[in-house]
Formats: C-alpha cells, sequence, structure tokens
C-alpha cells in the first residue's frame, strides 16, 4: 500500500503522524481512505474535485501531472508540497 | 545498452555558433520595443507617489483633452476579477486574478510608491507623458509600513484586511503565509551537540537588474481577438493573465514572443500586456506600445526580491557530525503574498543530510512593490544564512570547510528537506571539484595594509519539468527546422538544435531553430526554472526520435522491406539484409514525396525525472581597510550540469548567475526614505557589477548523468546564483575576523564594522 | 510642443536626412524616426551603455545627446559595423566566443570595444576593462565579452 507523508503543519490532523500507510489506487482515492481514518484531512488538501491551488503532489519523487489523478504504485511515496514557481 | 554517463556524442559537448548570433551582433534581432506598426500609439503609466493610500477619486478629463491623447484606462476597465484561483494548464502554479490585476493596476488602495494607478495612450511617447501630469488623483493617506519585523507586529499598519493566519483566523495580519518544515527532535539533537553556531542575518530587497526594461505591444481590435508582442519568458503565461484580466476566452490572446533582453525569473509574468491591450481596445484597436522607463522599472513591481531575516541554529559533534539545524526565515512580500520563503525553507538545507530539523518561514506583506522570481527564488537568502553558519561550524571543529560538507552531504538516497528521496545527485562531486581546483590549491598570499581572506559556499536548486511542445519538420534538402515554444535568453535554441542534429546525424548548422507564437506549437512553459535545456531538450529528442520512427518507414519502403528490419545508427537508416547501403537523412529527404509526403515529427511532455543541482563558489577578496572597499581577486565557480549540450553556454550561465550573485553579495540593494520611496532607481545608485569591479568567473563542469533524462540533462539556468553572497561573506568574516552578517558587504556597512573592531 | 526640425547627417557612412522634435534624443531618433533598432533602450540616463554609438570616432550613450545635434556629424551604429557581409573581427569573435545570452547589450559593447581597438590595438585586460566599464550586461558575467575583445584584438593586430 502507498505511503502518505503528511506536511508539518497538517500533522494535527492526522494525530501528530508523520506518515501513514492508506490503500488507494489514486492519489485521490488514497486521500479519500485517509480522510475516513481522520476526517477533516481532505479538506485541508482538496477544494472541489482538484488539489488546493496552494499544493501539488509529489509521487515517487516526481511532480505528479495528473494531481488526484495520478496513479501510484503499491510502493509508492506520496508527498504534499507548496505550488512552484521558479525564475 | 548506452547509459547517459557511456553515452558517446558528435554533436552534443561541441561548441557551434549559435544559430540567432549573427542577427544579434549586427542589430537586426527584433526585441519587443523594437517592433512598429502603422498607426501606432504609446502607452505610459501614471505611478503612485505614496506608500500606502487610499484612491477617492481619479479624474482624467484635462488628460484627455490634450491634443494627441487617445484614451486613459484604470482598474476599472478590466473584466472583475475575483480571488478564485486560475490555473495555468496542467495545474501549475495557480494566479490568483484580483491581486493580479490590483497589481498592475490598483483598484481601490495603492500599497507601494509606484504603484500603477492608471494608463494612456497617445500619438508620442512624450505626450503621453505629459498627459499623465494632468490626470487628477486624490488619495487619503494610510500609515505605512517598511521594515519587515514591524510589518509582522500585531498592530501593524494592515495592508490587506483579508488575509488571514490559520492559527489565528480573527486577526487581521500581514503574515500571508506560514510554512513549515520538520523532521525528528531537534532538542534532542542540540542537547547532544558539542558545538552549536546560532547567528542572525539580514538582507535587502534587490532586483533582477535585466538591462531591457518591461516592453508590450498590444492590438485588441474589439472583435474578440487579441495580440500581443512582448519580451516575455512565458508566453503562455502571458496568454492566460491576459485573457483572464480582459474577459477573454484563452484561445482569444495570441502571444508573439520577441527576443528579449534578460529576465532572469521577473518576465514570467505580466507586467503592462494587459493593459496595452485595454488601451489598444479604448483606441479602437491601434496598436499600443508601452516600454517601462528604468526608474519605473525599479519602483514598480517589476522584480525585485524578497529582503529578508534569517535566523539560524545548527549544532555539530566536534567530528563535525550535523546533528540539528533550527532556522526561521521572515522574506518580505511586498503588496501581494507570494514572496519565495517557502522555497528558501526547502532549499537551504537541502545539501545536508541532517537527522533532526525544524524551518519555519513567514510570508510578510510590506508597502514595497510586490516581488518577483530571481533566479532560483527564495534559494540565495536562506543559502547565505546556512552556509555561513555552516562556515562557522567547520572553523569551529577545526575542520576544512569542504570536508564537513562532503562528511554531512545529501546522496542519493537521502530523504530531501520535504521528504522524498534524492536521486543520484552530485553535491559530494561538486565539493570534491573545488577542493581539486587550481584555485583552492593555490595558497592565498597576504599584502601588508589590505586584509584578505577566502571563502567557499555551495547551493542548490530544484530545477524544473513541467510542460514542453516540440515540432520537427524534414526539408528536402536534407535540413530540418525546430519548432518550440521556449523562448531563448541564453542559448537555448542552439542546444535543443544540437539535440535534433544529435538524433538525425546532421551538423549543429543544418537544424534551424524557431520560438513560435502560443498559437504555432503547443502549450510550453516559461523559460525559467531552469527547465529549458532539461524538458525542451527532451521535447525537441522525443520529437526528432518521431522523426527517426517515420523515416524507418520510408527507407524500408524504399528497400521494400518492413519498418522493423531497418535501424537507426549514427544519422543512418540501416538494413537488416544483406547488401544494401545505408541511407542518411540527406539521402531520404529528396525522396519523401514518393515515399508518402511530409515527415514531421511532434512531441508533448510533461518532463519528470528531474534532476536537482548543485553549485559551489569559492571567491578571494582583498579589502582596503580605509575605504572598506571589498574587491574580488579570484573566483571560481563549479557546478554540476548532468550533460553539457554546449558547453560555452553553460559556462556563460555559471559565470552569470555568480556575478548576480556577487553584486547581491557586494553591492545591491533597494535604499528606501521614510516616505517609502526608492531612492536609488536607476543603474548610477542601484550598482549592479560592471566589467572594471570583476577577474575572470573561472567555470568548472561537473558531469553527473541525471539519470531521468534520455542525454543526462539537469537544470543549469538558476543554481549558480544561489552560493556567492555566502562565498563572500565567509571571505570577509576571515579577512576582518569579524562573522559577517548583513548584506550587501558594501563599503559604508563594511566600514562600520571595521571602526568596531578598530575602536 | 515646438516644431519639427531638419537634421542633415551621416549614418554608417550614408548622407542622411531626418525630421525630429527638439525633446528627441539621438537614441530615439535612431529607432522610431530611422527604424535603426539595433541600437538599444536600456535606462535613457546614460548608465548602462545599452544605447552606445560612435560620434565622430567616439563613443557616446546617444541617450544622452539630442537628435539635433547629429547635424554634420559622421555616426556609426551596430549597422554599420559589418563591412557588407564581411563581420567586423569583434563581431565574429562574440559569437565564436559565445559572448552574448539574451544579446540586448552587445551592441553597446560591440560599439565600446571598437572605440578602444581603433585606439588602442594591443590593450591590456585591464585596460578593456576599463574601456567597457561604461557597458553594463547582466547575462555574461564580463568574462567572454572580455575574452572576445582580446581575441579581436589579436585577429586586428596580425592584419
Amino acid at each position: 500500500m502507498p505511503t502518505v507523508f503528511i506536511p508539518s503543519l497538517l500533522r494535527k490532523y492526522t494525530s501528530g503522524q508523520e506518515s501513514l500507510v492508506v490503500p488507494g489506487r489514486t492519489v485521490g482515492e488514497v486521500v479519500r481512505n485517509l480522510d475516513e481514518k481522520y476526517p477533516g484531512f481532505r479538506n485541508q488538501v482538496v477544494e472541489g474535485d482538484d488539489l488546493k491551488s496552494s499544493l501539488a503532489v509529489s509521487v515517487d519523487g516526481d511532480l505528479a501531472v495528473g494531481g488526484l489523478l495520478e496513479q501510484v504504485r503499491e510502493s509508492s511515496e506520496i508527498h504534499f508540497v507548496p505550488a512552484i514557481g521558479g525564475g | 545498452m548506452d547509459t547517459p554517463q557511456t553515452q558517446q556524442f558528435k554533436i552534443i559537448g561541441t561548441r557551434p555558433v549559435r544559430h540567432d548570433g549573427l542577427d544579434k551582433v549586427i542589430g537586426r534581432a527584433k526585441y519587443g520595443a523594437d517592433y512598429a506598426f502603422p498607426g501606432m500609439l504609446y502607452g505610459k503609466v501614471l505611478r503612485s507617489t505614496l506608500a500606502h493610500a487610499r484612491i477617492k477619486s481619479i479624474n482624467a478629463e484635462k488628460a484627455l483633452r490634450l491634443p494627441g491623447v487617445k484614451a486613459v484606462v484604470t482598474h476599472a476597465d478590466f473584466a472583475p476579477q475575483t480571488t478564485a484561483p486560475v490555473y495555468r494548464m496542467g495545474g501549475e502554479a495557480a494566479i490568483n486574478p484580483l491581486y493580479l490585476a490590483c497589481n498592475i493596476l490598483s483598484k481601490d488602495k495603492v500599497l507601494f510608491v509606484g504603484h500603477g494607478v492608471a494608463a494612456v495612450a497617445a500619438t508620442s511617447p512624450h505626450i503621453a507623458e505629459e498627459a499623465l501630469a494632468l490626470i487628477e488623483v486624490e488619495y487619503e493617506p494610510l500609515p505605512m509600513v517598511l521594515d519587515l519585523l514591524e510589518a509582522m507586529k500585531p498592530g501593524a499598519p494592515i495592508l490587506n484586511p483579508d488575509v488571514r493566519r490559520k492559527s489565528a483566523p480573527d486577526e487581521q495580519t500581514n503574515i500571508a503565509g506560514e510554512f513549515q518544515f520538520k523532521r525528528g527532535d531537534i532538542e534532542a539533537g542540540f542537547k547532544a551537540a558539542d558545538i552549536i553556531v546560532e547567528r542572525e542575518f539580514r538582507t535587502e530587497m534587490v532586483h533582477q537588474g535585466y538591462i531591457e526594461p518591461p516592453n508590450a505591444l498590444g492590438i485588441f481590435p474589439g472583435d474578440g481577438h487579441a495580440t500581443v508582442y512582448t519580451s516575455t519568458q512565458g508566453p503562455f503565461d502571458v496568454r492566460i493573465m491576459s485573457a483572464t484580466l480582459l474577459g477573454l476566452p484563452e484561445g482569444s490572446v495570441k502571444v508573439i514572443p520577441a527576443e528579449i533582453g534578460g529576465g532572469f525569473g521577473a518576465k514570467l509574468t505580466v507586467h503592462i500586456e494587459p493593459i496595452a491591450l485595454l488601451l489598444s481596445k479604448a483606441s479602437g484597436g491601434r496598436p499600443v506600445k508601452m516600454v517601462m522607463t528604468r526608474t519605473e522599472m525599479m519602483r514598480g513591481a517589476t522584480g525585485p526580491t524578497s529582503g529578508s531575516i534569517l535566523k539560524v541554529k545548527m549544532g555539530a559533534m566536534k567530528e563535525g557530525k550535523i546533528v540539528a539545524a533550527k532556522a526561521w526565515f521572515a522574506y518580505e512580500a511586498g503588496a501581494f503574498p507570494g514572496s519565495p520563503v517557502w522555497l528558501g525553507c526547502f532549499t537551504g538545507l537541502s545539501p545536508y543530510n541532517i537527522e533532526n530539523f525544524l524551518v519555519d518561514g513567514y510570508d510578510v506583506l510590506i508597502n514595497k512593490p510586490k516581488t518577483t522570481s530571481y533566479r532560483a527564488p527564495g534559494a540565495t537568502n536562506a543559502a547565505f544564512a546556512v552556509e555561513c553558519v555552516v562556515d562557522e561550524l567547520a572553523q569551529r571543529c577545526g575542520m576544512d570547510p569542504l570536508d564537513l560538507r562532503i562528511k554531512n552531504a545529501s546522496r542519493e538516497g537521502t530523504a530531501s528537506v520535504m521528504g522524498p528521496k534524492f536521486p543520484r545527485i552530485g553535491f559530494v562531486e561538486v565539493c570534491e571539484a573545488i577542493k581539486n581546483s587550481d584555485h583552492y590549491r593555490t595558497p592565498l598570499a597576504q599584502v601588508p595594509g589590505k586584509y584578505r581572506g577566502r571563502g567557499v559556499a555551495t547551493g542548490f536548486w530544484i530545477n524544473g519539468g513541467m510542460q514542453s511542445s516540440a515540432i520537427v519538420n524534414v526539408h528536402a534538402d536534407g535540413t530540418a527546422s525546430l519548432v518550440t515554444g521556449s523562448v531563448d535568453i541564453g542559448g537555448s535554441r542552439a542546444s535543443t538544435a544540437m539535440v535534433v542534429a544529435e538524433v538525425l546525424g546532421l551538423r549543429a548548422e543544418d537544424v534551424r531553430p524557431a520560438v513560435a507564437d502560443t498559437d504555432s506549437i503547443g502549450y510550453t512553459d516559461g523559460t525559467g526554472g531552469s527547465r529549458v535545456a532539461f524538458a525542451t531538450g527532451l521535447a525537441a529528442y522525443q520529437a526528432a526520435h518521431d522523426v527517426v520512427r517515420q523515416l524507418k518507414e520510408r527507407a524500408a519502403k524504399i528497400w521494400e522491406i518492413t519498418a522493423e528490419d531497418v535501424d537507426w545508427t549514427d544519422g543512418k537508416a540501416i538494413s537488416r539484409k544483406n547488401g544494401v547501403a545505408p541511407l542518411s537523412l540527406k539521402e531520404l529527404a529528396p525522396r519523401l514525396t514518393r515515399t508518402g509526403g511530409p515527415v514531421t515529427g511532434r512531441a508533448n511532455v510533461y518532463a519528470t525525472g528531474v534532476g536537482p543541482s548543485f553549485a559551489g563558489c569559492l571567491v578571494d577578496v582583498e579589502i582596503d581597510p580605509e575605504t572598506a572597499k571589498v574587491q574580488v581577486l579570484r573566483c571560481t565557480v563549479v557546478q554540476d550540469v548532468g550533460k553539457a549540450i554546449h558547453p560555452s553556454y553553460v559556462e556563460g550561465q555559471m559565470q552569470g548567475g555568480t556575478v548576480q550573485g556577487l553584486g547581491w553579495a557586494l553591492n545591491e540593494e533597494y535604499v528606501y526614505d521614510e516616505k517609502g520611496t526608492l531612492r536609488n532607481a536607476s543603474f548610477l545608485d542601484y550598482r549592479m557589477p560592471t566589467c572594471l569591479d570583476l577577474p575572470m568567473i573561472d567555470p568548472v563542469i561537473v558531469e553527473v548523468a541525471n539519470p531521468g533524462h534520455p542525454l543526462g540533462v539537469r537544470g543549469v539556468g538558476e543554481v549558480s546564483i544561489v552560493p556567492p553572497p555566502a562565498a563572500v561573506a565567509n571571505a570577509v568574516s576571515m579577512a576582518v575576523g569579524t562573522r559577517i552578517t548583513d548584506l550587501p558587504v558594501s563599503p559604508p556597512r563594511l566600514f562600520k564594522v571595521l571602526s568596531a573592531k578598530r575602536g | 510642443m515646438a516644431k519639427k526640425q531638419l537634421v542633415e547627417t551621416t549614418i554608417n557612412g550614408e548622407p542622411t536626412e531626418f525630421l525630429c522634435e527638439p525633446r528627441q534624443s539621438l537614441l530615439e531618433s535612431l529607432r522610431d524616426i530611422l527604424g535603426l533598432t539595433g541600437s538599444k533602450e536600456g535606462c535613457l540616463t546614460g548608465d548602462c551603455g545599452a544605447c552606445t554609438v560612435l560620434v565622430d570616432g567616439r563613443p557616446v550613450c546617444s541617450c544622452l545627446m539630442l537628435g539635433m545635434e547629429a547635424s554634420g556629424k559622421n555616426i556609426t551604429t551596430v549597422e554599420g559595423l559589418a563591412e557588407g557581409t564581411q563581420l567586423h573581427p569583434l563581431q565574429q569573435k562574440f559569437l565564436e566566443d559565445a559572448s552574448l545570452q539574451c544579446g540586448i547589450c552587445t551592441p553597446g559593447f560591440l560599439m565600446s570595444a571598437k572605440s578602444l581597438l581603433d585606439r588602442n590595438s594591443k590593450p591590456t585586460e585591464a585596460e578593456i576593462r576599463y574601456a567597457l566599464a561604461g557597458n553594463l550586461c547582466r547575462c555574461t558575467g564580463y568574462d567572454k565579452i572580455v575574452r572576445a575583445v582580446q581575441d579581436a584584438a589579436k585577429v586586428l593586430q596580425s592584419r
């Protein structure tokens, strides 16, 4: 099952846990399943049917194009990161 | 199979003359300000002279009566905006359209001296300027705040009444964003540490300093289709932002990128493009050209990047292992939220594998221009603080500063600050290259009457992937053309053309690169973020292979075999059946008509497999005790670039970024008076390095191939700006025997330090 | 607004006439009236050198000179540096040595460097840096620009 790493400022929604193993085949499914155990977490990362505009998601080290639709594998690591801008 | 490390190249790694070079040395290249059209008008912007005030009324009657004036526009002419985010395609960094519109032309409040209030179109730029003076604006001044710490305090003048901290949702505040990265237990870490260094650092607002002021030429006849010529790093960014502000569907705005005279991140957004379009519409569709003046550019929200307060505490064991790090960063956002503080939080500690850390970052509103990206945004400030503390740790441990870094280095598999594990990276290789450099091995001789010192620092940047599109056309004469949407600010046309040439077996000059407008090429993210050689190079590579696939089919037709029996090696189609001579692209090209028609290769990528990069800067300085002037005697920059496609332009990026960093370290800063007016809004007083200030900058290219890219490429453009301020500070600290904690290390500031030492 | 005046001058070896307002600079005249956009606008206060042209052989910031002051003078701009299709060695070395990135400062540097090499055929590195101190570049860090001038000097010496 994929591992979700919880951003530092959101750990209060997951009883302080830094990472959780959560089932799911897409990022969206994983977030929904996480929310069942820790209600309220989903509202912190999702707005409407997409990620919050201030966030991006990294799957196995790469910024995930598909956002919530991005597929994940059994061994995947999921990180929520602030959305990026460069120069 | 060849890995990126073992490939042999014919074109990649060579130094051909860039394709657009001739036009640029004979004055034929067209930058945004070089365009002219019949019936063209000139636009100018009226800017606030108050740092914080409510706009009570704007009266443009007198201006409109001035002969030659055709239109006056204000924020009210934009389509109504909300704060609901507008995504650039693909979900990258969303735009807040209301803040964007208000930043360009203020709605009801001006938030910094230089904030746009109204704009005029007239038949000459001189008449337009005269008209500005005739626009009457009634202001109600408000208390202002120019100091970062003051702005963070409860009771500070509030810039935006809607901004709230998550921890205090009922209180107005100027703290627009809070970020935190945490791992392990820093209290336990610091308890165990043998040596602790704790320092507070300050940097000032600085500007990208591109030589070409922002420009835009808008044509909007009111039939729903708008055209913009502009010197931009991001034509598709200009498209979505202009369309949103004008209330048009995105595809109705065509952006034609002109050549660009420097951007460094600041030209990835819009400053005046939407205004040019509004003025054009209000003038009955006449083209309206706008070119900012230097003063306007320095005062307006066209850069700059954040001044900051950086508190860093690090603990190490006496043999040099870093066991804990705590950082507190506050960055100026300027008038609207969005400083790069979180990037600083992430990148500052990235070179190091530290078990216990806590990094807190704050994005702070202040009555200064809204900050814009500047080459590795946020990283330079953070690295200044971290790299100075690391230097001091090394000193206290009695260790060579590079050995301490190698001991604590992030490597493949190290968990990065944000969490994901690093792929193959080259930080250790960069440190070792510095140690092995001729510069490092040459002791620094002291001279009587001067203070001399040597300093080293390293830096990290994430680099970007994102979206790029490429088309390769094959011509009957056996040449090819490459079309991309990536504006060329540093030689990337040449390197992307070289990638195509390598795949197709052509000479570099046989591939003609072109940068297309937003209708003529697939969506392409901006030129910046160190992404062009990587992602557009990848798209060019895949498009060239798409051509190869088609050429194999054509050869198969000629040889009357199937495409599965055709290989492509060294730029030639080779038959697996015996007795047939290979066919090169040059030989196939005249036969395309008979074998099926035109051949065009294409690729669209959302590039993954990004390789982050590290850089190091080694600098020797000499200080005149009487004038406190810091002279750079020698400078070496080392950078891991993965694979240098065109080494000369890679060296150019390394040298250019280093010199920007040296300017940031030595003399650049925004100087405000008590009214919030920028006093040094010219190139005379905003003191960037000149030719005379510098020695040669020695570039050392390290190539640790990025396994995520077929050619091993890592982004090159940004990271070299990150280490120099800390390297200079460390050198000066060594020379004068006192730790430098404030940038810039300019003569007035250093003089105070030297005087304090003496007396 | 004062009436436009006729200016009679020589630009890149060609006798040239144009009408300009008294308040228009030489830079504006070259770019907006004559369509010679090779000289660039960087600051309009004579601090960046992007607008450098040669006036009777001397490097001048054309933003600090009025169009009308060009009367009777010999003006050379970057468009006149090459001889037909034969590039000046400076132009050739800027290309070979990769001495430009965005290229906006390049015309100004070429004119300042030409003026230096016309006066001093064997400049030291320090003399080159001094002569070019009035031209700002933000992209290159100046290293490859100085090298190109050194290389061009060698070519000119060997002629």
